[in-house]
């Protein structure tokens, strides 16, 4: 389930970018399964869910290559075998950065992007997902709350999309100020359906560390207010917008949905239907009024990766603090404990984005030509077109 | 003979195809190549948005008719077009008469006024 919102991003992701960049777009999603997946399976679980370093990084090396894990051996103290349990991390891992993908779309060197990808996933996934979530990570023993990846996902990779975005530089059309429009709302839609979908397994799935010896009870919760949070979003989006243009869009409702997902993603399991509910419409407001700030203040995250993955996975990390009555109930501390978190996230992704950027920068350059970019990546990258309507 | 070649609104194909069978000989079977087209004129352009911005895009789409007809039609081709197209709005579209020095019938390989 989580594995199928590779492909609705994609779609989510595509249809909202120009037709001679549609594949490419895509194309960044899907080659995230490619490459993350084969970088999870050798290292990237060690790396994460290892014997823990310091409480910085995981490792062991048995669980290279996953060598040291045999297919009938149990996760912990849960009913899940272990293989099971890597697999389901390791979809997270994939989507995490392919959600980068969104602020640099229409202009980043597919080669860079897939070097990025794999350091990336390496050097800041893994450690951070470490640090929330490996019971030896020192943001877990803290008591940082992080249900299903606000924080070790979104706040990661909307922070990173920004540094990146900067780096990367907008795109020329979009300095001179032309319209850009999407080419296919429809596959956009299709996308955020996929997405919505995929979600309760990203959000309900994520019960699997809760519970034991089974997810259960929190798995019942997290599908609550994930679904709760997602139409609160979309309801709250449609006003907004109703109330700022007289327009209720459909890439509106699709973003915030989207929204609303991210928002809960790290409260899922933690919150209240009802403040889940509040949290979906809160956010909702606010990752709408950022990506309205974004046009006024110039950047091009073109697909709003952090308006609304970074925008909205800080908000719901920092109101599970406020929100949260299991495992702990929501306090001031709490509210703390979570910014300690979010700023540790923050400050990570960012650096390590641009450490990574800037090398790869050097080395290959991070855009594609003017030529490539005024043509489209299509073509010159992949050699493909993504329609060929007029074909019989 | 003539090319008759039309730049009309999209909405309004079906009613100019009807005008046209009621004054040309074939009735229902007259031919006619139809494209989509996209194009700048006196209209302002519509509004669309996207993520919340406001953006006019200046170019409109339009539907291109283009019929070959023999000189004795021309005008009542001319006045079908109109019957079926016009709104009384800016954005009806244009008609354009353009002569036409020879027809092929590519199955029979017949030309000229009978090949239309």
């Amino acid at each position: 389930m989580v594995l199928l919102m590779v492909p609705g991003l994609a779609l989510f992701y595509g249809g909202m970018v120009r037709r001679k960049n549609v594949l490419t777009t895509m194309m960044m999603s899907f080659v995230a399964m490619a490459v993350v997946g084969v970088q999870w399976v050798l290292v990237g679980y060690a790396l994460s869910f290892g014997q823990s370093q310091g409480g910085l990084i995981g490792w062991d090396p048995a669980l290279l290559a996953l060598q040291g894990v045999p297919h009938t051996k149990l996760f912990g103290d849960k009913a899940i075998p272990e293989l099971v349990f890597v697999m389901f991390q390791g979809k997270f891992a994939i989507i995490t950065p392919a959600l980068i993908s969104g602020a640099i779309a229409e202009r980043m060197r597919f080669r860079s992007f897939l070097a990025f990808t794999l350091l990336w996933t390496t050097f800041v996934y893994c450690p951070l997902a470490h640090w929330v979530w490996a019971e030896g990570g020192w943001l877990f023993k803290l008591g940082v709350l992080d249900f299903a990846g606000g924080t070790v996902v979104h706040i990661a990779a909307g922070v990173s999309a920004l540094v990146l975005a900067l780096m990367v530089g907008a795109r020329r059309d979009v300095e001179k100020g032309h319209v850009i429009l999407p080419n296919n709302l429809v596959l956009t839609l299709t996308g955020a359906g996929l997405l919505w979908f995929g979600w309760f397994g990203f959000n309900a799935g994520s019960a699997v560390a809760a519970d034991h010896p089974v997810a259960g009870a929190v798995a019942g919760l997290a599908f609550t207010t994930t679904q709760s949070a997602a139409a609160a979003a979309g309801l709250a989006w449609m006003m907004v917008e109703r109330w700022h243009h007289g327009k209720v869009t459909s890439l509106g409702l699709a973003s915030g949905i989207v929204a609303g997902l991210v928002a809960v993603t790290p409260a899922a399991g933690h919150i209240h239907p009802a403040a889940a509910l509040l949290l979906g419409a809160s956010a909702s407001v606010l990752c709408y009024s950022a990506v309205q700030l974004k046009g006024r203040l110039g950047f091009d995250d073109s697909l709003d990766a952090f308006g609304v993955h970074g925008v909205g996975g800080i908000w719901g990390a920092l109101m599970v603090g406020a929100l949260c009555f299991t495992p702990v109930q929501a306090s001031l501390e709490q509210v703390g404990k979570q910014a300690l978190g979010v700023a540790a996230a923050a400050v990570f992704a960012g650096l390590g984005t641009f450490v990574i950027a800037h090398g790869l920068k050097r080395i290959w350059g991070l855009r594609v030509s003017e030529q490539q970019e005024r043509e489209g990546l299509d073509l010159h990258v992949h050699g493909e077109r993504g329609y060929h309507f007029d074909q019989v | 003979m003539k090319m008759i070649i039309a730049l009309i609104r999209p909405e309004c194909l079906e009613a100019v195809e009807e005008a046209l069978a009621k004054v040309l000989d074939e009735g229902d079977n007259f031919r006619l190549t139809i494209d989509s087209v996209e194009g700048r004129g006196r209209d302002a352009g519509d509004v669309e948005y996207v993520r919340g911005r406001e953006v006019r895009v200046r170019t409109v789409p339009k539907t291109r008719i283009t019929i070959a007809v023999n000189d004795a039609y021309v005008e009542k081709t001319i006045a079908a077009i109109v019957a079926g197209a016009k709104d009384g709005e800016v954005g009806d579209g244009k008609i354009f008469v353009l002569p036409v020095e020879d027809v092929v019938r590519i199955r029979t390989g017949e030309r000229g006024e009978k090949a239309i």
